[in-house]
C-alpha cells in the first residue's frame, strides 16, 4: 500500500514489539508491557493481535485470520484483508498451510505444527482483575504468585452451582508459574494450549500488553483435585460433516425453535466434507 | 440445506458504499469542503486536534469530515493517521510567557499587569438561537482585536514572589514519559498523568474535574488565570546545536489555584493545577487542570478518597478512542462464548429441574 | 537447653507522622500463649501501635522481631514482603473491629474459611469444605449457613466468621483491634466467652487493643495502657486494674462502674 511500510508498522515500533515478544516467551505466561500504538482498527477488534501479527510477519508467510472459528465472518475479512492491502503476502483458509493464523475466541480443531505461530487477540490480559481491579496490586500478586482468591472463586462456582461455571477465558497455570487468561477461546480448547508444538502470541492492544506460550510448554487448567477440568460436550454431531468431537456453534433455523448444530471452526467442517465425511443435514461432495 | 452464511467480504464493501453515501448526505446540497469546516467548526477542529495529539488543522478538518462530524471517531481517523509519522525531533518546551495572547483572564486578581482580555468568548452571550444564521450572512463587523504583543507576567509568578504558591521545578532537561510510546505505568508521575489528560476525552475530564468541585475532592480551586493565543514551537537540532522556530500554534493554558492546608513538614500556601490544550479547547484546559490537582493527592499527602484521585481509575479511563473501541467492539460476534454459556446455563437448569422433581417425588412419597 | 524466646519482641518501636506523633518508644516481649491487652482513649496511640505491629504499617524507629517457625527470630520489617505477606496469611491472624473489613463480603462464608488454605496450596474441593464447617462449628455458626454470603448475617455472626477465617491455618499469633467493638451487651459477652474458650483450647498468642477495661479484665493476662502515645504502665491485668499506679490509670478505671 502506498505511503506506509510493510505491515503498516515503521521497522523501530516492529522492533520494539519483537523485543516484548521475546520477552513473553522467556517468561512464559508474564504480560509483558509493550509500546501499543494506534491501530486504523478500533480497540477491542484485535489490534493487539495485529500488532503482534504485523511484527512477525514476513514476505514468505502465509497467513490465515479466523474470528469465531470462521474464515468468513467480517472481522476476520477486514483483518485479512488489511494485511493482504499491507504486506501483499499469500492469505489462505486452510490451517495446514499457514504459517501464521490470528485468531479471536478459537484455536483451530486440527492440531497445529511445529513452526506455526497462532497469534490470539485479547481483550482484558489480567485473570485477576476481576477480583482485583487494581494494576499495582496484580502485578504485586503475581510477583509473589499470589493466586489463591482465583481459587475463591472456583470453590463459590462449585458451591452454588456443583460445578466450575465458567465456560470462556478459563485461567491456565503456564509452566507451573504464571497465572494466564488464554482470551475468550472456550474451555473446550485449552487442553489444545498443553504442550502445543506450534508457538503461542498473545496482544492486548487496548491494555498494552504481550505474552506468550512457547512451543512444548505445559499448560494447566485450574481445577480442584476432587472437581478436574471438563470441556463441553454435544450430544450431537455436525450437521454437515457429522464430526462428534469438534466445537459446535448452534444455528437457529426457524422461530418454531428448529436448530443444528455445525463445526464453528470452518476449515475443519469443509476439509472432512471434502473427504468424504456427510452428516445428517449435509450433502455428499464428489470425490477428488 | 443450510448453507453457512457467506460473503463477510461483500457485506463489507456493501456497508463502505452505504456509508459513503450517508456522508455525503443529499447530493443536491453543495459539498462541505474541508476549508469550511477548518474555518467555520474551529472548536470542533480545537478539540480533534488536542484529543488526536496533532497539531494539524487540515487534517483534523479531513477527520471531521470523513467522520461525518462524529468527534471521537475524528479523533480516532487522526491518532492512527499520526502513528505512522516519523519523528524528526522534539521540540523545546513552549514557552506561554511568551504567549501573543488574544484571550486572559484571572479569576483571582480584579486587575494585575497585562489587564485582563476577554477575547472570543462565549462566556457574556445569551444562549438565544441566532436565526439570523439560519440564512448565510454577510461577514460580521471586524472586531478590534486588542491583542497584546508583549507578554504578559504570570498570575502564579505574582504569588510565587511572596512565597505563597509551592515552587514548580521543572527540570526541562529530565526525560518526559511519552504516553504514545510507553504503555501507561504506576505510581504515574505527573509528566504522564499530564500527557494522559491532555490526551483524554474532553467530557470524561470535565465531569471528573465536576466531582471534584462536588464535594468527591477536596481542592478548593480558584481559575488563577487562563489565557489563550499564539506561541512559537522551537526545536533544536542535536546535529545543529541551535535553536530553529518552526511555526506558532495556538494554544490554551489555564493554571488552577488550590489551597493546601499543610502537611507536617509544610507550612499552608496555594497548590497548582495546570491545564493545557491545542487551539481554544478552553473548557478542557480548565477541567484537566483540576484533575491535575486532584491526581497530586499522593504526592501532596493528601488521603485519596475520591474518583478524581485515584490515578488508576483516572488514568486507565480517559481514552476515547480506547473506551470507544472497547464498548463497541461488542458488535463483533460472540457466537463461540455465547454458546459456551448457553450450553452451561442450560445444564445448570436441567440439574436443578431435576433435583426439583427428585424432591417433588420424595414428597409425595411420605 | 535453648533458653526460651518470646513469640514476639518489640524494641523501642515509634511511628510519628511529621511531627505528629502516632506512638513512642514501645517496648515489650510477648510470650508463647499470653494475651496482651493494649488499652486506652481514641486518639492513645494503641492503634497506630497495633498497625505496626501487625505489618499494616511500617514504623519509623525500632523493631517487631518475630520467632518464625522456619528460621527462629526474624525482625519483620527485614523480611521481603512476600515472606511478610506469606506469614501473615499462615501464622499470623488479624481481626478487625469491623467484620465487613476483614470479610469477603461477596463470597460465601465457606469460601471466606476456605481461602487461607487454598491461598497456601490446598486443591480438594471436599477438604477444604470439611475444615470450613469444622470451624463454623467451632465458632458457633450453623453449618447450614456454609454458602450463605456473611452480608446476610448478624454482627456477631460476622465477627465469629471473621476469627474463624483467621484460625483455619492454626496461626500462632493473632491481632484483634476491638474485636467486640460496635456489638450489642449480650452479643459481646458471647463472643469473649467464644474468644476465651479458643484463646485457652489452641494456646494462642494474642495482642487485644481496646478502650473497654471489662473485655480487657476478662481477656488479657497483662495490660499496657497507653496515652500520647506512650506506654504509662504496665502489668499484670489484675494488678493495673486493681492497684492502677499512673493518674491516667486511675482516672480509666475510676471512670467505669465497678460491679
Amino acid at each position: 500500500m502506498d505511503g506506509y511500510n510493510f505491515a503498516y508498522l515503521d521497522e523501530q515500533t516492529k522492533r520494539m514489539i519483537r523485543r516484548a515478544i521475546l520477552k513473553a516467551v522467556a517468561i512464559p505466561g508474564y504480560q509483558v508491557p509493550f509500546g501499543s500504538r494506534e491501530m486504523p482498527l478500533p480497540y477491542g477488534w484485535g489490534t493487539g493481535g495485529i500488532q503482534v501479527t504485523a511484527g512477525v510477519i514476513g514476505q514468505d508467510d502465509v497467513l490465515k485470520v479466523i474470528d469465531q472459528g470462521a474464515d468468513d465472518t467480517t472481522n476476520a475479512v477486514s483483518i485479512r484483508r488489511f494485511f493482504a492491502r499491507t504486506t501483499g503476502v499469500k492469505t489462505t483458509e486452510k490451517t495446514t498451510e499457514a504459517t501464521l493464523i490470528q485468531t479471536r475466541h478459537r484455536i483451530p480443531e486440527r492440531p497445529l505444527s511445529e513452526g506455526q505461530i497462532l497469534v490470539y487477540q485479547v481483550p482484558i490480559p489480567e485473570p485477576l482483575r476481576w477480583l482485583e481491579p487494581r494494576e499495582t496490586e496484580t502485578r504485586k500478586m503475581h510477583a509473589l504468585q499470589e493466586y489463591g482468591i482465583m481459587h475463591v472463586k472456583l470453590y463459590e462456582d462449585i458451591a452454588r452451582f456443583g460445578r466450575i461455571a465458567t465456560s470462556y477465558d478459563y485461567p491456565v497455570v503456564v509452566n507451573d508459574r504464571y497465572l494466564m487468561k488464554p482470551s475468550p477461546i472456550p474451555k473446550f480448547d485449552n487442553p489444545k494450549m498443553d504442550n502445543m508444538p506450534a508457538l503461542q502470541l498473545f496482544g492486548a492492544g487496548r491494555e498494552k500488553r504481550i505474552y506468550a506460550i512457547p512451543p512444548y510448554t505445559k499448560v494447566k487448567s485450574l481445577d480442584f483435585d476432587d472437581h478436574p477440568f471438563e470441556i463441553q460436550q454435544w450430544d450431537e454431531n455436525c450437521a454437515l460433516c457429522g464430526s462428534e468431537n469438534s466445537y459446535l456453534d448452534e444455528v437457529v433455523m426457524d422461530d418454531q425453535g428448529g436448530r443444528m448444530f455445525v463445526c464453528s471452526d470452518t476449515d475443519h467442517c469443509e476439509s472432512r466434507q471434502s473427504d468424504g465425511h456427510v452428516g445428517p443435514m449435509g450433502t455428499q461432495q464428489a470425490a477428488e | 440445506m443450510y448453507v453457512a452464511v457467506k460473503g463477510g467480504e461483500k457485506a463489507i464493501e456493501n456497508a463502505h458504499r452505504l456509508l459513503a453515501q450517508d456522508r455525503r448526505g443529499n447530493p443536491g446540497v453543495p459539498e462541505l469542503t474541508v476549508v469550511q469546516i477548518k474555518e467555520q467548526m474551529s472548536l470542533a477542529v480545537d478539540r480533534v486536534m488536542t484529543e488526536g495529539s496533532l497539531y494539524d488543522r487540515d487534517l483534523a478538518a479531513l477527520a471531521i469530515k470523513q467522520a461525518r462530524g462524529d468527534l471521537v471517531e475524528a479523533i480516532f481517523l487522526l491518532r492512527a493517521f499520526r502513528t505512522t509519522l516519523p519523528r524528526f525531533a522534539t521540540s523545546n518546551p513552549i514557552d506561554t510567557t511568551a504567549m501573543k495572547a488574544r484571550r486572559r483572564i484571572s479569576a483571582t486578581y480584579k486587575d494585575l499587569p497585562g489587564g485582563q482580555l476577554l477575547g472570543p468568548t462565549f462566556d457574556y452571550t445569551h444562549r438565544l438561537l441566532d436565526f439570523a444564521l439560519m440564512a448565510e450572512s454577510e461577514a460580521p463587523d471586524v472586531a478590534t482585536s486588542p491583542s497584546n504583543d508583549e507578554a504578559l507576567p504570570r498570575v502564579t509568578s505574582l504569588l510565587n514572589a511572596e512565597g505563597l504558591i509551592e515552587q514548580e521545578n521543572s527540570d526541562d532537561t529530565a526525560p518526559v514519559s511519552d504516553l504514545t510510546r510507553e504503555p501507561l505505568d504506576f505510581p504515574a508521575n505527573r509528566d504522564l498523568r499530564l500527557q494522559n489528560l491532555a490526551r483524554g476525552d474532553e467530557g470524561f475530564v470535565l465531569a471528573m474535574g465536576y466531582s471534584s468541585q462536588r464535594g468527591y475532592g477536596n481542592t478548593h480551586p480558584f481559575a488563577g488565570e487562563i489565557r489563550m493565543g499564539e506561541v512559537e514551537v522551537v526545536i533544536e537540532p542535536e546535529e545543529l546545536g541551535f535553536a530553529i522556530s518552526i511555526g506558532d500554534i495556538t494554544v490554551t493554558e489555564c493554571e488552577m489555584i488550590n489551597q493546601f492546608k499543610g502537611s507536617a513538614t509544610e507550612a499552608p500556601k496555594f497548590t497548582r493545577g495546570y491545564g493545557l490544550s491545542f487551539g481554544e479547547a478552553e473548557r478542557k484546559a480548565m477541567a484537566m487542570a483540576l484533575v491535575d490537582r486532584s491526581l497530586r493527592a499522593r504526592e501532596l499527602g493528601e488521603e485519596v478518597q475520591n474518583p478524581a484521585q485515584d490515578e488508576e481509575f483516572v488514568l486507565y479511563h480517559t481514552d476515547n478512542v480506547e473506551a470507544s473501541g472497547f464498548v463497541q467492539h461488542l458488535k463483533l460476534p460472540h457466537y463461540v462464548d455465547f454458546q459456551g454459556e448457553l450450553e452451561m446455563v442450560r445444564n445448570l437448569r436441567a440439574e436443578q429441574a431435576h433435583v426439583h422433581a427428585q424432591e417433588q417425588m420424595l414428597k409425595a412419597g411420605e | 537447653m535453648n533458653r526460651p524466646t518470646p513469640l514476639l519482641s518489640v524494641q523501642d518501636l515509634g511511628k510519628s507522622y511529621g511531627p505528629h506523633l502516632g506512638c513512642t518508644d514501645v517496648s515489650f516481649d510477648l510470650w508463647p500463649g499470653e494475651v496482651l491487652g493494649i488499652v486506652g482513649e481514641s486518639g492513645s496511640g494503641k492503634t497506630t501501635l497495633m498497625n505496626c505491629l501487625s505489618a499494616q504499617i511500617e514504623p519509623t524507629c525500632g523493631k517487631v522481631i518475630y520467632d518464625t517457625r522456619m528460621d527462629g527470630a526474624r525482625d519483620i520489617f527485614d523480611m521481603s514482603e512476600s515472606e511478610r505477606r506469606l506469614l501473615m496469611r499462615t501464622d499470623w491472624g488479624l481481626v478487625k473491629q469491623n467484620p465487613r473489613d476483614g470479610l469477603r463480603l461477596g463470597v460465601s462464608a465457606g469460601a471466606n474459611v476456605g481461602e487461607r488454605l487454598m491461598a497456601v496450596g490446598a486443591r480438594h474441593y471436599g477438604d477444604i469444605r470439611n475444615v470450613a464447617n469444622d470451624w463454623l462449628k467451632k465458632v458457633e455458626i450453623d453449618v447450614g449457613r456454609i454458602d450463605n454470603p456473611p452480608s446476610t448475617f448478624s454482627g456477631g455472626m460476622q465477627q465469629r466468621l471473621q476469627i474463624a477465617r483467621n484460625l483455619v491455618t492454626e496461626p500462632r499469633l493473632v491481632f484483634m483491634d476491638e474485636p467486640t467493638g460496635g456489638l450489642d451487651v449480650s452479643v459481646q459477652a458471647r463472643l469473649l466467652d467464644l474468644l476465651r474458650g479458643l484463646v485457652n483450647r489452641l494456646g494462642l498468642s494474642v495482642v487485644i487493643v481496646t478502650h473497654d477495661l471489662a473485655v480487657a479484665r476478662l481477656l488479657a493476662h497483662r495490660l499496657m495502657v497507653m496515652k500520647d502515645g506512650r506506654v504509662v504502665e504496665q502489668g499484670l491485668t489484675d494488678q493495673v486494674l486493681d492497684d492502677p499506679q499512673h493518674a491516667y490509670t486511675q482516672l480509666l478505671v475510676s471512670s467505669i462502674l465497678q460491679p
